[in-house]
Parts: structure tokens; sequence; C-alpha cells
């Protein structure tokens, strides 16, 4: 065993890396419950946004371009679910998951004169003297740009929701959408915004994986993140905060068990692969363990269909 | 005749063609690990079936299902198949071993070829390719190029398959170069571009300057090259994208011989249930070019390496060899024998990791 060999600074910088996608996933589901609406399809729009970006990065040659793309194509796919559930009215359960079946087909098939492709590389910010400082620079200094953004959003879904009037009206739609459509809020429109909202960032999570990431486009890439997404929303007890730290942990322990192995701690090595969802779960639910409190987070609406005639 | 009769009539004459097509055409169904697109293990499997439809054309029916996960999904793809009419499936991963036992038991008519298992039927085969060839041809490479003197590893499974493969790298590696050391990361998964990435991310900042896999996707090939001075090695496929650097070799899986010869006897009705498990001598591995960012004696240390175990006058597991306890396991001069080989679940002297129990 050589536990010298691991630089916690080097971790701590790469544990923020594996987070981020599935923190920007999460916290455009996030507002999505919040608005009263489960869409399962996070997977299916994370897989398109991953090709979406990768290909216009590719044929463009930006980086930026990309990801704005990824987000188009991520909220594209997120508003053909927000059409089937909020005009069509259809089950928001089995059309979420038929996203996820469509969208890992429909990136396939993009995708196909993208295999074995270098994508144009993201520059990174020059914070020049800040990263230079030890420890704290290497950790918090030395990311791209997507990594802070993906912060900004979390502390700004935070604000918006907490302390903002449209942030309210958001919450309450997903609370009682008949209440919310009785005082005049368009309740569909609200929706669908969220849900926009939502597929835009699950589609900048998946160009986070093909493009700075992995980077690269192989099919299936996103290989179940947007689930874990999902799940941390629901453990996070639909908080932003601690969506971050659950997107961080999951993040941290997955980097860590493989710095642990290379480094050959005398720890089975089935628990370490397992140990992410473990710690993750028991994490959370120790914390939202207060099931009175958990209860009042969970939008009161969510995954029920609305009908301004009910 | 008018258009109407004469459509009927070419509807008609389709019909009865596809019916007369339908009743000797062979159906032949794969089973995928993971997609098509992984430029790795699942690609070169589609190339076999490829080149099944080329070789034969209208005699033979390909039907396939990717990223069949390992378990009893499998067994419900595999049932599904054997009722749509497949004649022959093969399954390409290790883990639908017990599925395919299962699911033939109920087909006895219906023939299965299950890639890198041992469990056999009368209507199962198993085939596999002694993949631990080429790893001992990486390990030469490797242990010749490190710096740093660590070599990082990404295994998939601690089944025989790969364990074979980080033995014989390591004899070769340490052969060359006594003050190696290699560090082994499991990802538990075939195929998950993201971990593999991070496994091969987290071997290089632990110092490993080379980097062999035995996952299917090219992602730990892009994270080396990020990272700079690092080789790498495709792994069932050439990943010839990622050359002359970090690539700088290759293993290649070459099913496609094998493929049309066992649809070949489905059609001449000579198929039995076998047990193949050829090498680079008959072309079942081939080593993928040797790419310029490698050192002429190396390339040629190499070649010398590959051309004996292609003619069999070099086993790559050739005593004396000790099992990672110290105990003995070849004396001098002998070779390991094919039963102990397909059930390794042991490490060789020197390795320093644990095998996962």
């Amino acid at each position: 065993m050589d536990l010298s060999a691991i630089n916690p600074a080097v971790l701590a910088a790469s544990l923020m890396v594996a987070a981020t996608p599935i923190l920007l996933a999460a916290i455009g589901e996030l507002v999505v419950e919040k608005s009263g609406v489960l869409n399962l399809g996070v997977e299916g729009m994370m897989i398109t946004g991953a090709i979406c970006g990768f290909a216009i990065a590719v044929e463009t040659g930006s980086p930026v371009l990309g990801f704005l793309a990824a987000m188009l194509g991520g909220a594209a796919l997120s508003l053909v679910f927000g059409f089937l559930t909020q005009v069509l009215m259809s089950n928001q359960v089995a059309t979420g998951l038929a996203l996820t079946l469509f969208g890992l087909g429909f990136s396939a098939l993009i995708g196909q004169g993208y295999v074995g492709i270098k994508p144009p590389a993201m520059a990174k910010p020059d914070l020049g003297p800040l990263a230079d400082i030890p420890v704290l620079g290497r950790i918090l200094f030395s990311h791209d740009l997507i990594v802070y953004l993906s912060l900004g959003l979390v502390v700004a879904v935070w604000v918006f929701l907490r302390f903002t009037r449209p942030g309210l009206i958001l919450r309450a739609v997903g609370e009682n959408h008949d209440a919310a459509h009785a005082l005049g809020y368009h309740v569909v429109r609200i929706r669908l915004a969220a849900i926009a909202f939502g597929g835009a960032c699950a589609g900048l999570g998946g160009a986070y994986l093909s493009l700075i990431r992995v980077p690269q486009w192989t099919e299936g890439m996103t290989a179940g993140a947007g689930w874990i997404a999902l799940a941390i929303v629901v453990f996070a007890s639909w908080r932003a905060g601690r969506v971050l730290l659950g997107a961080y942990l999951f993040g941290g322990v997955a980097v860590l068990q493989l710095n642990l192995q290379a480094a050959g701690v005398a720890v089975p090595v089935e628990l370490l692969s397992a140990s992410p969802y473990l710690v993750t779960i028991l994490v959370l639910v120790i914390m939202s363990a207060d099931r009175g409190r958990a209860a009042l987070n969970a939008p009161a609406s969510l995954g029920r269909v609305f009908h301004a005639s009910n | 005749m008018n258009r109407r009769t004469l459509l009927a009539s070419a509807a008609f004459a389709l019909g009865l063609a596809g019916a007369a097509a339908a009743q000797d055409k062979i159906k032949v169904g794969f089973v995928y690990v993971g997609p098509i697109g992984d430029g790795g293990w699942t690609y070169e499997h589609d190339k076999g079936r490829l080149a099944i439809e080329a070789q034969f054309g209208d005699a033979v029916e390909t039907v396939y299902q990717e990223s069949v996960p390992e378990g009893a999904d499998a067994e419900r793809v595999m049932t599904q198949m054997a009722l749509s009419g497949a004649d022959l499936i093969f399954a390409t991963s290790f883990g639908y071993m017990d599925p395919v036992i299962n699911v033939a038991q109920k087909f006895p008519n219906v023939k299965f070829e299950h890639a890198t298992g041992y469990k056999r039927a009368d209507n199962v085969s198993t085939y596999s390719a002694r993949f631990y060839e080429g790893r001992a041809v990486q390990g030469l490479i490797a242990g010749r190029m490190t710096e740093s003197n660590i070599i990082g590893y990404i295994g998939a499974y601690p089944i025989p398959e790969v364990i074979q493969g980080i033995n014989a790298a390591y004899i070769h590696a340490k052969q060359v170069n006594p003050d190696v050391q290699f560090k082994i990361v499991w990802a538990y998964t075939w195929f998950d571009p993201a971990k593999e990435a991070d496994a091969a991310t987290a071997l290089i900042e632990q110092g490993a300057d080379v980097i062999l896999q035995h996952t299917d996707s090219t992602a730990p090939q892009a994270a080396a090259e990020r990272a700079g001075n690092v080789y790498t090695f495709g792994q069932a496929s050439d990943m010839a994208e990622y050359a002359p650097k970090p690539r700088i070799s290759s293993i290649i899986d070459n099913w496609s011989p094998y493929y049309i010869d066992r649809v070949q006897a489905v059609i001449d009705g000579t198929w039995e249930s076998t047990d193949t498990w050829d090498g680079i001598g008959p072309g079942m591995v081939e080593i993928g070019e040797i790419s310029e960012a490698v050192p002429a004696e190396v390339k040629a240390e190499a070649e010398a390496l590959i051309a004996a175990l292609a003619s069999g006058e070099y086993h790559a597991f050739t005593g004396p060899l000790n099992r990672q306890d110290g105990t003995p396991w070849l004396a001098e001069g002998e070779v390991a024998d094919d039963a102990t080989l397909l059930g390794m679940n042991f490490y060789v002297e020197g390795l320093t990791a644990e095998v996962p129990k």
C-alpha cells in the first residue's frame, strides 16, 4: 500500500471534474421536479447533448458553440417531452422512459460519423497568480469554465427558488397546480420553461462528458449518469445545496476508489467499486432522516397530470 | 396487363421468393455487451458479423442486439432470438455464460456459441482467443518504453481471461525491465467511457507512464493523449486513430474466419459442440502496427517475440515461474497447460496487488 502516491489536491481537482456532468443534470432536474414534473428522460437528454455538442464543436472548431448547441439539443428534446406530457397530457413516467430510449438511439444515429474523432480542446481561463497558490490553486483555480458555471448554477437555482418571486411561483405550481391555476398563473407555460431549463442543463452535462471529461464520442457514453442524477435529486430532498453535496460525494468517492485501487489499498475491490453508491445514499439518507421535513420538500404535485378543467 | 395487375403479380412473385428464401436461409443472431460504436470489443465482433453477410450473401440472415447487460436480460434476448427462428446464436461476452446454458437447454435445436466462457453442452460451443499472447508483446514493449517504471493496468472484471493478460504482460515487462511495477485498477464494467477515463487519469496521476487496458472503449487512449507523455495499446480493435502516440501498438481480435467457419458448418450440417482457443498463429489474435514512437530495436524485439509465439516455439507462460506467494508453478522450461490458464485466478510472483475474490 502506498497512500503517499495519492495527491489530495490533484484528487480534489479531479473529483470536481468527475462530478460536473452529474451535477449539471441534477440541478436542472431539480428545477423540473420543483415545478411538479417528473422527467425520467435525463439520460436521453444528456446523451443527446453529448453528441450535439460534440458534432457542433467538431464542425465549427469551437467548443463554446458546441456547449451552446448541446444546451439547445437537450432543451429541444425535453420540449418533445414537454409537449407530450403538458399539452397532450401523456403519462410522465412512461414518456420520460421513452425519451431516454429515444435519446440513446437518436444520438447513436447522429454520432455514426463522429466515432474516433478528437474534439477541439476548450481553453481554460488563466487565473494567473491564483492558480499558483499551493494546494488551493490546484483545487479551486485550475478548472475549465463549465466547472465554475455549474457551481454558479447551483447558487443561482438556490437563490431563484428561495428568494425570488418567479421562484415562488414555480414552487407553487409544483405544490398545487390547481391553486396556482386559480391564482391566474400559466401552469403549462411555467412547466414547459422548467422542462426546457432541465433539458438544457442535462445537455450541457452530456457535452461536458464528450468534450472535456472523456473527451471523445462513443455510443452510450453517459452509461447511466442520468439515472444517478435523478437519484441524487430525490436523495437530496429537492435542495440545491444537497444536490451539490450529493454529486460531489458521488464523483469524489468514484475517483477516490480508483486511486485507492491504484495505490493497492487492502480493501476488497468489490466494496470500493460499490462505494460511490453506498456512501452517497447513506449520507443523503441520514441527512434527510427527519422524515417530516423531508416529505415537506417533495413537490406535492410531482408527476401529476394537470388539466385546466379539473 | 394494366398497372394494377402488374403490381399484384410482382408482389405475388416477391412473396413467393421471400417464402422460399425464408426456408433455407440460416438465421444467425449476435448478442453484444456494448454498442457497435465502442471502437473495441463489440466493434470487432460486428465486423465478424458483416464478414458472414459478405461471405454468404442471401443464404444467411443476421440479427443482433447491442448493449445487452450480462445476466437475466441476456437470457431474455437470446430466448427472443431463438423464438424468432435463429439457427445459430453468438453470445459475445463472458458474463452470458449461465444465460447461454439456460437458454440452450430450452432450445436443443438452436446452436449456441459462447465467447470466452468454459461451460459447454451438446448445442453450446465455446470459443476464445489467446489474448495473453498479445499481452506478452504489450508487456515487452511497455517494459522497454516506461521511464517511471510504473505501468498502469485497467481491468474490467477479475476473470481468468483478464488475469492471464495481467500475468503475461507482467512477466514479459519484468524480463526486459526488472524494476517494473504494475498498478492495477478494476473498473467492474466492460464499457463506461467516463469511468475508464477516470481510471486512466488516476493511474497517470500516480506515476504510470504506460497504460494497458482490458476494457472496451477508447476513453483511456483519450485520457493518455491529454496527459502527454503516456503510452497506450489498442484493445480488441486497432484504435489506430490514436496512433502513433499515445497508441503504440494494439491487440486486434479477428473473429471473421471463425464465424464464417461456424456458419458454414451449420449450413453443411456438420456443426458440433467444440472448444476453440486460437492465438497469434492461426490469426485470431493480431498485433496492430507498432508505431514510430517505439524505437527500432524495441520494435524488432517485439516482432521476434510475435514470430516465436506465432510459430509455437515459445509459449507466453514458460517456466521457471512462481505464484505470487512464492510457491513454484512452472519448472524451468515447462509451459502452462490450458486448464490452468482457463481457470487462472492467481498472480505470478512479483505483482504486488491482490486478485479480488
